[in-house]
């Protein structure tokens, strides 16, 4: 049986003790301890801890989406950018022959970086590919298409002070009939994009909000209901710190798992959609895979997330829990 | 060890708890608070564990002054007093050994050594084979039990109890007794609050008696 002693001087604060790396060691445990048991304790009662963190995954995985679906446009846009065409149409009457030379003027151009020459035939015969009209057409006594000239234009070109001049000195030529331009839609998307990414900003901002006041509001039921426990660690001597890490190791958890929870909807959802938009970019003869999350945006995912846990549970136990007043 | 000097303890609905109240209890004492429910008892223990702080006076435990105490340094004076309740206090979703560990784990005591003072502790008071199990499935006399051990357990050099024995039979009621005469042997400030007049009288130890929050009989020193 050990023998009882009295105590060597209790007076020094623990503040003013020096770390020794034994207390550290002590401290570090402590704090794996408080982790463990938080995690323990929230997987007791897993139904009300899903319905949290399902409220968080789903705050969290809404803005992820959309920043997915965001990076997707953007890839494709960059495609489309780079391959922004414009189709010259030629007057009905012109055949090929004047077409490979009206080719050969427009390739001298500066603006321009490629030319091809699409060959009534040529036409016809991608029309009937891609339209579905295969056995209508065959009723048709001569080819209806014209020849078609497709640029290429270099990336600089695409400045509106520059394409103007030069798309309408195109359609001048007395061999064009009509022009269509990829190159306008393309910069009109590109505004569209910047547009949604500055919704996403502040959706991802609301939502966030969102994931404050979800786990704040669980962090404070769950003081209420610990209050005893609370009180009967204060009268042992727990300081405010030692009362208060628990709640935040919970609120860290439930960030984290929240944030798991959203990734994994996030690649589901990515999964699911990747079979229609590859059919889909198939239609418009591009190959297209659409991207999940990367690395880093995961990794930002969940440091936010776990971070917003943090925050959240810290601005309830700031509001709710105080051992130093009267019990 | 503790020293009242003209305490006054007031709450604002209730009027006066305690008036003029002062005596001293020296190191290694151990004295009986007696009196009816109602005469301050439990008023004048909170104060010592500064679980209320006091209107008037002084208060000092172990040289410092509870009234001019920082807020926070009230978890470092609390670690210094081991505290028994009526009702125990125990955490009933915790085990025996975890109850007792409480205060040590508190105070950040690293693992290996909470585990030897604990099972000392629980040894002491006969519960050892109890560690693993809930308080709940423990009678009313292993959870007192449990209280003294979690209260001895860091080794404070003063305990409080709050009618100890109140739900208590004689018989347990005695056994109790004997663990504190036993810690009381060992050098530890002890301050018992009971309205158990008879028991007391039998023993020989010094006893206050309260009567409407004053100071009505003291014994004197032992």
């Amino acid at each position: 049986m050990a023998r009882y002693r009295l105590p060597p001087t209790n007076r020094r604060h623990p503040r003013n003790a020096g770390l020794s790396r034994r207390r550290l060691s002590a401290w570090l445990e402590q704090h794996r301890e408080i982790a463990l048991e938080t995690l323990r304790r929230m997987l007791r009662q897993p139904l009300a801890t899903l319905m949290t963190v399902a409220a968080v995954a789903i705050a969290l995985a809404l803005p992820t989406a959309l920043v997915v679906v965001l990076d997707n446009l953007k890839a494709l846009g960059g495609d489309w950018q780079r391959s922004a065409a414009i189709s010259v149409f030629l007057e009905q009457e012109r055949d090929e022959a004047e077409g490979a030379q009206l080719s050969e003027r427009i390739a001298q151009r500066p603006e321009v970086a490629a030319v091809a020459l699409v060959s009534r035939a040529d036409g016809l015969a991608e029309f009937r590919a891609y339209s579905g009209l295969g056995s209508a057409l065959d009723q048709l006594t001569e080819n209806p298409l014209p020849v078609v000239l497709e640029l290429q234009l270099h990336p600089s070109a695409l400045e509106p002070a520059r394409l103007t001049p030069f798309l309408t000195a195109i359609e001048a030529m007395p061999e064009v009939a009509f022009l269509r331009e990829d190159a306008q839609w393309a910069q009109r998307f590109q505004a569209i994009l910047a547009l949604l990414r500055a919704g996403v900003v502040l959706l991802a901002l609301l939502l966030g909000l969102g994931v404050l006041l979800v786990v704040g509001n669980t962090i404070r039921l769950e003081i209420e209901n610990r209050r005893d426990e609370i009180q009967i660690m204060s009268l042992v001597g727990a300081t405010n710190g030692f009362a208060r890490r628990r709640f935040l190791y919970s609120g860290a958890w439930y960030g984290l798992l929240g944030g798991i929870l959203a990734w994994l909807l996030v690649t589901l959802m990515v999964w699911l959609l990747a079979g229609q938009a590859a059919s889909l970019a198939d239609l418009y003869h591009r190959s297209f895979a659409l991207r999940g999350l990367g690395l880093t945006e995961v990794a930002i995912l969940l440091a936010g997330s776990v971070l917003l846990g943090i925050v959240g549970s810290w601005i309830a136990v700031g509001r709710h829990l105080d051992l130093s007043g009267d019990l | 060890m503790i020293r009242f000097e003209h305490v006054n303890k007031r709450y604002p609905e209730r009027g006066d708890a305690l008036k003029d109240l002062s005596f001293e209890l020296a190191a290694g004492e151990m004295a009986f608070l007696t009196g009816h429910s109602g005469a301050g008892k439990s008023t004048l223990l909170k104060l010592i564990g500064l679980v209320e702080r006091l209107t008037r006076g002084r208060i000092l435990v172990d040289g410092r002054s509870l009234g001019e105490l920082p807020r926070r340094h009230i978890p470092d004076h609390r670690r210094s007093i081991g505290m028994i309740f009526q009702d125990h206090r125990l955490l009933n979703d915790r085990t025996v050994y975890d109850n007792v560990a409480l205060p040590l784990v508190v105070a950040g005591m690293p693992k290996r050594e909470v585990g030897r003072r604990v099972r000392a502790a629980l040894d002491q008071v006969g519960l050892l084979a109890l560690e693993r199990a809930q308080p709940i499935a423990l009678s009313g006399g292993e959870q007192q039990r449990v209280g003294i051990a979690r209260a001895v357990v860091a080794r404070p050099p003063i305990i409080l109890a709050d009618e100890p024995t109140g739900n208590l039979d004689p018989d347990l009621s005695s056994e109790i007794y004997v663990l504190f005469e036993r810690f009381h042997e060992l050098g530890v400030t002890f301050l018992i609050a009971t309205h158990d007049q008879e028991r007391v009288s039998r023993m020989a130890h010094r006893i206050l008696r309260l009567h409407q929050g004053r100071l009505v009989a003291d014994s004197g020193n032992w």
